[in-house]
């Protein structure tokens, strides 16, 4: 997936950023606007939709009966896959996970698993035999950049929207969900912070750091990405912008 | 594994340590004999190799880049590196380590000096006790420089994390399997900036601050051990 662009589109980019403009006529410290649509698909037990900007992703949750891993026989078990769907971008290509999926799927995860938002606890069905499995899976339908964003986000408002399964070992009146992690990615581009890239600007940008945050604006993941660096000040910049900005993102999950 | 019920005691962790206090280090630069650089890294429990091969012609040809090198990181566990048996082969942990790895590596990189080529650096997990991504980075530094890679800098890495609400440096197994926080970071000393940066668990904002300064100070150390032993290796000593 190696990602080119033009240097005349490179440069306009930068020269813009330097501005404290963006190519889509964004504020640096500005989101992209999220539409999330919950409840899409009849077969998942929760579903999602939701496009940021032009990126476009699906998630949908699965509730089955599962093996408990031996360490925590009482736990439910939570399992988080990405697919890049080569419908979403020519630089995508059929097979199994290449490492950016796998990252997009470890990030989320995280952030999900991390934040304790799901009580796993509460899943079990028979100790050590039986526990209830939640399968998260991220379908990248059109990629302009923010896959982890989108992916977490998408995530998360399946997961708000998971009914029970109609099954009489489902114990709890609803799904055990507690709190609302959201993810948002801060690139340095010419060395200022910009929020959620889209695909352009993550062309151009030397690093990025990714920033899960719970509700009560504290941090439960992060991932640093990109060939770039970052100094201990724009680090606490970075943490500033991730936690204001999920709050915008997390008022839409309702 | 008996859980322990506290994991700082008293000030002290389970192996006696202060919160921030390394393991113990040791790091010896060229220990392999056909890899172009090498180094081996012992972080506590951890025994790391690392070996690096190039500049050397990209192999397929379809991932060369025109204008510079590929850096190729390879982080891998050997099936007898912890307690029950890793399936050999790559799995969806080791290859996000090997990407963050080459994320941490290439800002110190001139990999604009070899159009076409691929520099590309093996690690291997002999031995895990947690911080494994960590060791294996400060070894692959080494076997950078070894190799004669032209490079800005050394990077220097170690994890903090917070154990019983205290933030702690370069954390054991128990204490990332019990603790509420880990964060894996590596730095470009000289410079002072960060290139690997990973979190899970729970940090405010003051203890994130808190845990990157301490991580600083953590790496003061350990960046000190790496240039030790370029020195060994290469320093002429007296008589010679």
């Amino acid at each position: 997936m190696y990602e080119i662009i033009s240097s005349v589109k490179r440069d306009y980019i930068i020269d813009l950023v330097k501005q404290g403009k963006r190519s889509d006529g964004r504020a640096l410290d500005q989101l992209r606007d999220a539409t999330i649509e919950m409840g899409v698909l009849k077969t998942a037990n929760g579903s999602a939709k939701v496009k940021l900007g032009k990126t476009h992703v699906l998630v949908g949750v699965k509730l089955m009966h599962a093996e408990p891993f031996p360490d925590t026989p009482d736990s439910g078990v939570l399992i988080v896959n990405a697919e890049l769907l080569p419908m979403a971008s020519p630089t995508f290509e059929p097979g199994p996970p290449r490492v950016e999926a796998i990252e997009v799927a470890r990030v989320v995860d995280r952030g999900i698993r991390e934040s304790e938002a799901i009580d796993l606890d509460k899943l079990g069905i028979k100790s050590g035999e039986d526990v209830w499995s939640v399968f998260v899976d991220i379908d990248v339908l059109d990629h302009d950049g923010g896959l982890i964003d989108a992916a977490a986000l998408a995530a998360i408002a399946a997961l708000t929207n998971a009914k029970p399964p109609a099954e009489e070992d489902w114990k709890l009146p609803e799904f055990p969900l507690s709190k609302k992690p959201v993810a948002v990615t801060i690139a340095k581009i010419d060395d200022k912070l910009v929020v959620d890239p889209c695909l352009d600007e993550e062309r151009v940008m030397e690093a990025r750091l990714t920033i899960t945050t719970i509700d009560d604006g504290s941090i439960c993941a992060m991932q640093k990405g990109g060939a770039g660096h970052f100094t201990r000040e724009e680090l606490q910049q970075a943490y500033e912008l991730a936690s204001a900005k999920a709050t915008e993102w997390r008022a839409k999950l309702g | 594994m008996d859980e322990p019920e506290k994991l700082i005691v008293d000030g002290k962790r389970l192996d006696g340590r202060a919160p921030e206090e390394l393991r113990p280090l040791k790091i010896q630069a060229g220990v392999l004999e056909r890899a172009d650089g090498s180094a081996y890294v012992e972080l506590g429990n951890n025994k790391v190799f690392a070996a690096v091969y190039g500049p050397r012609e990209m192999h397929p040809r379809h991932d060369q880049e025109s204008d510079k090198a590929v850096l190729r990181c390879r982080y891998s566990m050997a099936p007898f590196s912890v307690d029950d048996r890793k399936r050999p082969g790559p799995d969806r942990r080791s290859m996000e380590i090997s990407k963050v790895t080459k994320d941490a590596l290439e800002p110190v990189l001139f990999l604009e000096l070899y159009p076409r080529s691929v520099i590309d650096v093996f690690i291997e997990v002999l031995q895990a006790d947690a911080g494994t991504r960590t060791a294996g980075i400060n070894a692959a530094a080494v076997a950078l420089a070894d190799a004669g890679v032209p490079m800005r800098d050394l990077v220097t890495s170690v994890a903090v994390g917070k154990v019983d609400d205290t933030i702690v440096l370069d954390l054991m197994k128990e204490e990332d399997q019990l603790g509420q926080t880990d964060m894996p970071i590596a730095i470009v000393p000289r410079k002072k900036v960060v290139t690997l940066l990973q979190m899970d668990g729970h940090f405010t904002k003051e203890e994130f601050r808190q845990a990157v300064d301490l991580a600083f100070v953590g790496c003061e150390k350990i960046y000190e051990a790496q240039r030790q032993a370029l020195k060994e290796k290469y320093a002429i000593k007296e008589g010679e």
